[in-house]
């Protein structure tokens, strides 16, 4: 098995908010990331995807079929957006670095049909990041 | 969906790498410079991997404040600026290596309550590291 990684970086908006909580109760548990007038991040993503490489390319998929994918998929959904207010898979929910990750496993695990999609590493800076692995592992 | 969650903390500390058990030649022989009697330090980057399920009401595994607090008083607090040999118990009989540093941290973190602890990788400089997943 061959685990390839590709990394591609956005930027996005967000802040974090349940509805259900007062004011108070958001403030405590979430602390500055709830000011509502949000903030931001470069936000580094890993994708890993894990196969056998074809014995005509030598590829276990095509590099710039998954470019034009997380092109597709990720940067134009996420880069330089707001992820509580422009991200409609997010929607009512709170775009966590956790969420976050589990939503782009969503978007890209049906769309990896060359090798199988293994592992999802989104780093919302160098010392926060959460891996996502789908079902598996 | 499985998911972890990791955490990195730094720290700075000195230690020496030198085992009773052995002669002073062995020690000079197998530590080489990380022997040297007065010591030497390094700055650590501790990365803390979790995992359990993402909590409803705030999308988290954990609360990083209550992780941070955590790993603060556990850890860094007892190994920041410390000389690791003379002031951490675990390593008045344990040679202070990374291995046995990670082991130790493991030990301190694994009673974190709100999540699961996964993982303690060390890099004891930005040439190696070290990870200890439990038993």
């Amino acid at each position: 098995m061959i685990y390839l990684t590709r990394k591609i970086e956005f930027s996005a908006a967000h802040y974090y908010h349940n509805p259900a909580w007062s004011p108070e109760e958001n403030a405590r548990v979430f602390g500055k990331c709830a000011n509502l007038k949000g903030h931001g991040h470069n936000y580094v993503l890993e994708v890993t995807v894990a196969g056998t490489p074809d014995p005509v390319t030598g590829m276990v998929l095509d590099l710039k079929e998954l470019k034009e994918i997380l092109e597709r998929e990720i940067m134009q959904r996420m880069d330089h957006r707001h992820l509580n207010h422009e991200v409609p898979e997010l929607a009512g929910k709170i775009p966590t670095t956790e969420n976050v990750a589990a939503t782009i496993w969503n978007l890209l695990q049906p769309k990896i049909t060359k090798g199988k999609l293994h592992r999802v590493r989104l780093y919302e800076n160098p010392d926060l990041f959460v891996d996502c692995f789908g079902d598996g592992r | 969906m499985k998911l972890h969650l990791t955490r990195r903390y730094a720290f700075a500390a000195a230690h020496r790498l030198h085992s009773a058990q052995l002669s002073e030649e062995e020690n000079r022989r197998l530590y080489g410079k990380c022997a040297n009697p007065y010591g030497h330090g390094h700055n650590y980057h501790v990365e803390v991997t979790l995992s359990g399920p993402v909590d409803a009401a705030t999308g988290m595994i954990a609360n990083l404040a209550e992780l941070d607090a955590f790993v603060g008083r556990e850890v860094l607090d007892a190994f920041d600026h410390k000389n690791l040999n003379e002031e951490v118990p675990a390593f008045r009989s344990a040679v202070p290596t990374t291995e046995n540093l990670c082991v130790e941290i493991f030990r301190r973190l694994c009673t974190f309550p709100a999540a699961h602890l996964e993982r303690v990788r060390i890099e004891e400089t930005g040439l190696n590291s070290f990870e200890y997943a439990g038993e």
